[in-house]
């Protein structure tokens, strides 16, 4: 198929190509963070995930016609505090979810699944009655809109770059929470043994709040993202359910390193594959592949060992 | 202006009349037969539907939660709009129309059952409802098997016709061909690059469009390419678009993944000023979600855009917004869906009956003169006459009227040659 082209223009191509597949990364990380706390050192099965998200775009929405309505000196600068605001929108969500419903099943791991998938079609159909059964479109301010121009066949889109940063920015800033603070040790020791971390002094049922409450609100970062390259609408957060819970199952849960390296390799396969292949046909291999790897590592790619 | 606007124009002549005659007591003992009276309901009803000598009951059936509420909500609105401007003027054979609303919930199996509940327990005269190909082939059998009658506003694949059915949208041929060949000789076009969501409906109409382009444009379709439903990231078909440099990208890419789509395209540095695109799937409906600022520049090709100027439509689109909202924006299925009781209203005029079987019978040939794209007629395959039309999109999300064929283009759900 390359045979018609100039190697100008099969190179730059090329590094188009490779920025697609970066990309596809940022958001597969981007999205399967927050689940990858919540499932990851939880055990907590959340079907919910996707709503949380878009309560996140919600809030961006509002948040961009308050701007355009009563701030139209600042909408340039309106994306950050969208962003904030999503982020303690979902979380506040998901530490009351928590203390209402999940805190009662943390003994029945499975039952997760079905209540907080109730709870996913509970949320769609709230947001349908507030929002409308309509999709929104969130206005962006015009410095996000478009690309950069880097050679007369190389184009970067501004959201993707965009996109990327806030992926890095927030893998460090849930590392740091995680791996450094006193907290992150708290909610790790929580992981490996509930019951004598409860016994060394830690309030566990303090710590499942918040690290749920973490994980909803990064959910909600996300969306708040996701207003640049997708839709908005009450049922928009099933469209990313299926590959947040791919990246994280397959990435291995509790492991932050295994969700990077398994959003990795399943973007760049994917974003492979659709360039040679077609997009159904991609989607296929690529599920193909991540069953093939599941069935010889069940644990997914990176596990960790805890003591049970 | 149509006939029923005229009769509802003298209506309030006609109320001063019978005043006048109140006031003569003389002249009211004549005889009244010049005024429509209501036909008797055994005359009219001979099937046992839910017809009284005052109202007679119809069902809406359309999703209005689930994924499919985003498009069907306009279908709805439109309906329930049309079925009020007919009661004003009197119902049908002096019968007010009464609904009764199910919701298919975006579940195909729902459809079928809620279809069979307005047929069997409610005996309605007719279902305005579905949206999907997939909730059509559901109710389909429904239909057929308890004889009622549906209509169908959404534009669609075609390869169906039904006695029970009547297809107010577009079949393939109908909404496709002469958007092609008005993009070939406008923009000089010779290669395609076809993108669409993975199910039957992109793909049959992708099927013809490619026939269409190879036998009888002489083009070269460059790119044929589909996502599955919901997909979110374009990127990669975004390249291969930018190195196979096609004269026109012809999109038929549905729901979510459609704002997904062209965020990305114009994210890419595709300015579609410059770049032609070809759209079957995106109507004002759609804008909303996707943003004008997104999309400006595209073309679509549809029967209908909210933007057209004709007196019908300028009559239509006031009172739309008047019942449903200032911002609330009118797309082709809105507008077909809004057909749909006038329709049953003329046909069931002209048959002077409600039964099943004589309206499928005096269907064809109805004429309606009072739709907002225009005129239409029922065709013998019971799908309609209309006019094919390509709009270009603003940046406010309004289509500006680009080009409409001379005459009306003939339905034909089973194309030859293009199968």
């Amino acid at each position: 198929m390359f045979g018609d082209y100039s190697l100008g223009d099969l190179g730059s191509i090329f590094v188009m190509q490779g920025f697609a597949g970066l990309i596809l990364f940022s958001v597969y990380v981007l999205m399967a963070l927050g689940l990858a706390i919540i499932f990851g050192q939880m055990g907590v099965i959340n079907m919910a995930h996707g709503e949380f998200m878009i309560l996140g775009a919600y809030v961006t929405w509002m948040t961009s016609n308050f701007f355009q309505s009563y701030l139209p000196s600042l909408f340039s600068g309106y994306f950050f505090l969208a962003m904030i605001l999503a982020f303690f929108a979902s979380g506040a969500l998901g530490m009351l979810v928590e203390w209402v419903l999940i805190r009662h099943l943390y003994k029945r791991p499975l039952d997760t699944l079905l209540a907080t998938w109730g709870l996913s079609l509970m949320l769609q159909q709230a947001y349908r009655s507030v929002f409308g059964a309509r999709e929104v479109g969130v206005e962006l301010p015009q410095w996000m809109l478009g690309s950069l121009h880097v050679s007369d066949s190389i184009e970067v889109p501004i959201n993707g770059v965009f996109v990327m940063c806030l992926t890095v920015l927030i893998t460090v800033a849930v590392a740091y929470v995680m791996y450094k603070s006193r907290w992150g040790r708290q909610v790790r020791a929580v992981v490996q043994n509930r019951i004598m971390a409860g016994a060394v002094g830690i309030n566990t049922e303090k710590v499942d709040r918040y690290t749920f409450g973490l994980g909803c609100g990064i959910a909600g970062v996300a969306g708040s993202a996701f207003t640049m390259i997708g839709s908005t609408g009450p049922t928009s957060g099933q469209l990313y359910i299926v590959d947040t819970f791919l990246v994280v199952v397959f990435g291995g849960a509790a492991s932050l390193l295994g969700t990077i390296a398994s959003a990795f390799s399943i973007s760049q396969t994917q974003s492979t594959l659709e360039f040679f292949l077609s997009g159904s046909m991609a989607k296929v291999l690529t599920l193909l592949a991540v069953v093939g790897i599941l069935m010889l590592r069940p644990q997914g790619l990176f596990a960790l060992k805890v003591r049970k | 202006m149509s006939d029923e606007a005229n009769k509802g124009l003298l209506s309030p002549l006609r109320r001063k009349l019978l005043m006048g005659m109140a006031a003569l007591p003389a002249i009211t003992m004549l005889p009244r037969a010049s005024f429509a009276q209501a036909p008797a309901t055994s005359a009219v009803n001979s099937t046992g539907l839910a017809v009284t000598d005052t109202e007679v009951t119809v069902g809406i059936l359309h999703s209005a939660t689930g994924t499919m509420a985003i498009s069907e909500t306009g279908s709805i609105e439109a309906e329930k709009l049309a079925i009020e401007q007919i009661n004003a003027m009197g119902g049908v054979l002096g019968r007010k129309i009464k609904f009764i609303q199910e919701d298919g919930a975006s579940d195909w199996p729902t459809f079928a059952e809620k279809a069979k509940k307005l047929l069997v327990n409610d005996k309605v005269a007719a279902i305005m409802g579905c949206w999907t190909s997939a909730s059509r082939k559901a109710v389909l059998p429904v239909m057929e098997q308890y004889n009622g009658m549906l209509y169908y506003p959404t534009f669609y694949e075609g390869l169906e016709q039904s006695k029970n059915v009547i297809y107010t949208g577009q079949e393939a041929t109908q909404q496709i061909l002469a958007g092609l060949n008005w993009i070939a000789k406008e923009k000089g076009a010779k290669s395609f690059f076809f993108i669409g969501s993975d199910y039957i409906w992109p793909r049959t109409s992708n099927k013809i469009a490619r026939k269409h382009v190879e036998n009888v444009l002489k083009g070269k379709v460059v790119g044929e390419e589909y996502y599955p439903l919901g997909n979110t990231q374009f990127n990669s078909v975004i390249n291969k678009i930018k190195l196979t440099k096609p004269d026109v990208i012809f999109t038929d890419v549905v729901g979510g993944s459609n704002v997904a789509f062209y965020k990305q395209l114009k994210a890419a540095g595709i300015d579609l000023s410059k770049q032609a695109l070809l759209t079957i799937s995106v109507t004002e409906d759609e804008i909303d979600g996707i943003g004008g600022e997104n999309i400006a520049g595209a073309y679509a090709c549809m029967k209908y855009f909210q933007s057209l100027d004709n007196p019908n439509n300028k009559t239509f689109v006031p009172a739309f917004k008047k019942m449903w909202g200032e911002k609330t924006v009118i797309g082709d299925v809105t507008q077909a869906a809004y057909l749909g009781p006038w329709l049953w209203k003329l046909t069931v005029e002209k048959a002077g009956s409600f039964d099943i079987d004589k309206i499928a019978a005096a269907s064809p040939g109805i004429e309606f003169k009072g739709a907002p794209e225009g005129y239409v007629r029922i065709h013998e395959n019971h799908h309609l006459w209309s006019k094919t039309r390509v709009g270009r999109a603003k940046l406010d999300g309004q289509f500006e009227l680009i080009y409409e064929t001379a005459d009306l283009v003939e339905p034909d759900p089973f194309p030859k040659g293009y199968q």
